[in-house]
């Protein structure tokens, strides 16, 4: 049973949504904003169990077909001018992706198919059947890889596209709601252990202010604020106060719009104060 | 009492099925909710809902279903009681004729009529004035008009305690779809597909391969190159309601079209009413708004904006500050200049008019110095894609 780990506070929900993936063998779905930790859900799962994490980083041009092995093709023609190996063995120029390697594995293992939604939008159809069978074909060798102990599959998804319903029926589903300031003050507890606590109050006010702060194309988000604090932390500061002065803003606005989105909502408070 | 729950959650469109019953009879069997109904509630939430849209239909649906087993499941939903003093907090002061028809309670009082309603309720009910559901002025719901009332869930009402829209108006749900006339519209619209070779050098280039072994005298040049993909994205902001409703029909093709048009990388559809303000709304009925300079500031300038509506209005909803929302709120420009704003931002952009060509006077003309105007004909449509696809910023740069 998944309970979370020290280093990933997992609230009672997303236990719940673990171990039902657990038992029921399903892939984990988890939606939910940039930075609530969708990916490192995935490393506390593997933690927890004891078993190791293959990570595939889907990418707009990622299709299902990578995901199960490629066949390297422009290498093989490349052997056969320049007489590199024997090129007739098609089977050293197959290579096994993420998902492949998963199944392949002897051992379980936990495969993170992270942010599926950057693909093409069918790319999540075109694993329905893999996912379900774990197994599949290498049509160049007639060779069959199938998982030997299914993997714990989760798959995590920044909500940039609608995915489709036969993929979304066959997961558990879990959305990671923004940490609320309960939960970010224990977070903030996991990773700066020993923070005075008026300057993590402090700090943790100004976030959630500047979250709520409508006009920013990039609201901070968690691992952003632990950065932060690290650099306050290293650089001695005790005392926070949301204006002009606030330092090293860099580390939760990343965008040179949102900066002077806030410098000139900073400035006109100001102004109406005077 | 399970099997009844589906059909609830069904009942309010949550898609659920023999695959969901039967994961969820396993994961109960399993016993995985560790006999509690807090654990039932987070195991069926993960198994029945697949979608963050459907999270609050589950919460609700589960307090109508399970309220009478014990009070926890009142308790267990704390995120309601936290929304409802939320936004009791925000609850806004009105104009003394609205304040006298409703009494002010206070939020405590507000929190136990809800719970006590939450009990006695058997189904869902909208525009009433009673009962917990949407669109009525009942103090607790969403999307109501009653201004000292609790929302119940989402985003809020769309019309911000509207007083000047007298009575709760029924929008069509443009979402429907239409088998009629659609593919005219499909064809019309493909023509802004394009294309464009981005990304990994991941295909084989035939020709350019040949070619550069040619060249090469005989030895192997391989050429590679990304494949081609579709690269049009395209937003879509729909006027409905009042003065649109004779076009609904024809509006709701077009949209139909656009939803099923695969060659878009991206489609996003935004609803507003007469004339764009503050804010743009995620649904014809006007929920859930997104203000516009957030709008702006997600959505590129390479994005084709396409706006439909009749451009007919009130003179001064067009030019004096706050003209429909009422001179209280903070950001009351006048219409005219939100639409601007908003065609400033793209460098594609074109407005479709379902009136016919020879009444375009009034606003319409105004806003015809705005945005290139185009009738929503099959023809007009076709020209509009012309438009979007060459570019130009609209009237002013093609004159100077």
């Amino acid at each position: 049973m998944f309970r979370g780990t020290e280093q990933y506070l997992a609230s009672e929900g997303l236990q719940h949504a673990v171990n039902c993936a657990l038992v029921l063998e399903r892939p984990l779905l988890v939606k939910g904003e940039p930075g609530t930790g969708k990916t490192l859900l995935a490393e506390a799962i593997a933690r927890s169990l004891g078993l190791p994490l293959i990570t595939w980083n889907v990418k707009s041009t990622s299709r299902a077909q990578d995901g199960l092995y490629v066949y390297d093709t422009v290498q093989r023609l490349y052997d056969s001018r320049f007489g590199d190996g024997d090129v007739r063995d098609i089977k050293r120029y197959i290579r096994l992706g993420p998902l492949g390697q998963s199944f392949a594995s002897k051992q379980r293992v936990v495969l993170l198919i992270d942010e599926v939604d950057k693909a093409d939008i069918e790319f999540p159809n075109d694993l329905l059947h893999e996912l379900d069978r774990m197994r599949f074909k290498i049509l160049e060798t007639d060779e069959e890889i199938a998982a030997a102990q299914r993997p714990v599959v989760v798959i995590s998804s920044n909500n940039e596209k609608e995915l489709p319903d036969a993929f979304l029926r066959r997961c558990v589903f879990h959305f990671i709601e923004f940490p609320d300031t309960d939960l970010m003050r224990r977070i903030v507890a996991v990773h700066h252990p020993k923070l005075d606590s008026t300057l993590t109050e402090q700090a943790l006010r100004i976030f959630y202010e500047l979250r709520a702060f409508a006009r920013l194309r990039k609201r901070p988000s968690t691992s952003e604020l632990i950065d932060w604090i690290a650099v306050l932390k290293a650089s001695g500061v005790k005392d926070l106060q949301l204006d002009e002065t606030l330092p090293y803003l860099g580390a939760l606005l990343k965008r040179e719009q949102d900066m002077l989105a806030l410098q000139e909502h900073l400035g006109g408070t100001r102004r109406n104060r005077a | 009492m399970i099997f009844e729950f589906l059909y609830e959650l069904r009942s309010r469109k949550v898609p659920v099925g023999p695959h969901e019953a039967v994961a969820l009879a396993r994961a109960l069997g399993g016993g995985l909710h560790e006999s509690s109904l807090d654990g039932f509630y987070h195991v069926a939430r993960s198994l029945l809902v697949h979608s963050e849209k459907h999270l609050d239909k589950f919460d609700e649906a589960f307090l109508k279903h399970f309220h009478g087993v014990e009070s926890a499941a009142l308790q267990m939903t704390q995120e309601l009681l936290d929304w409802l003093r939320d936004a009791a907090a925000g609850a806004r002061e009105l104009t003394g004729e609205e304040r006298e028809l409703l009494e002010s309670l206070d939020v405590e009082q507000l929190t136990r009529m809800l719970e006590e309603r939450l009990r006695e309720q058997r189904g869902r009910h909208d525009r009433g004035n009673r009962w917990v559901g949407t669109a009525g002025t009942s103090r607790f719901g969403n999307a109501g008009r009653n201004p000292q009332g609790i929302r119940v869930g989402g985003e809020g009402g769309g019309l911000r305690g509207a007083v000047k829209l007298a009575e709760a108006r029924l929008y069509r749900d443009y979402r429907d779809d239409l088998v009629l006339d659609v593919r005219q519209v499909a064809v019309a619209l493909r023509k802004l597909r394009a294309f464009a070779r981005e990304g990994a050098l991941d295909e084989l280039d035939l020709e350019g391969t040949i070619d550069a072994t040619a060249k090469n005298a005989g030895e192997l040049e391989v050429k590679v190159r990304p494949p081609r993909r579709p690269n049009t994205r395209v937003l879509l902001l729909m006027d409905v309601g009042g003065s649109m409703d004779p076009w609904a029909e024809m509006v709701s093709r077009l949209f139909t079209a656009a939803r099923k048009a695969t060659h878009f990388k991206d489609l996003q559809t935004y609803y507003f009413h007469n004339c764009v303000y503050g804010r743009v709304y995620t649904t014809p009925q006007l929920q859930q708004g997104v203000p516009v300079t957030e709008l702006l500031a997600r959505i590129g300038r390479h994005y084709k904006l396409i706006v439909v509506g009749d451009a007919s209005m009130a003179p001064y909803e067009l030019y004096e500050r706050g003209g429909a929302q009422g001179y209280w709120d903070a950001d009351a420009e006048p219409g005219l200049s939100w639409l601007m704003k908003i065609a400033e931002h793209f460098d594609r952009s074109c407005w479709l008019n379902p009136e016919p060509q020879r009444s375009w006077f009034g606003t319409i003309e105004t806003i015809r110095k705005v945005f290139e105007m185009y009738p929503l004909t099959l023809e007009g449509l076709g020209e509009a894609v012309n438009h979007l696809v060459r570019g130009g910023r609209g009237r002013t740069t093609l004159v100077g």
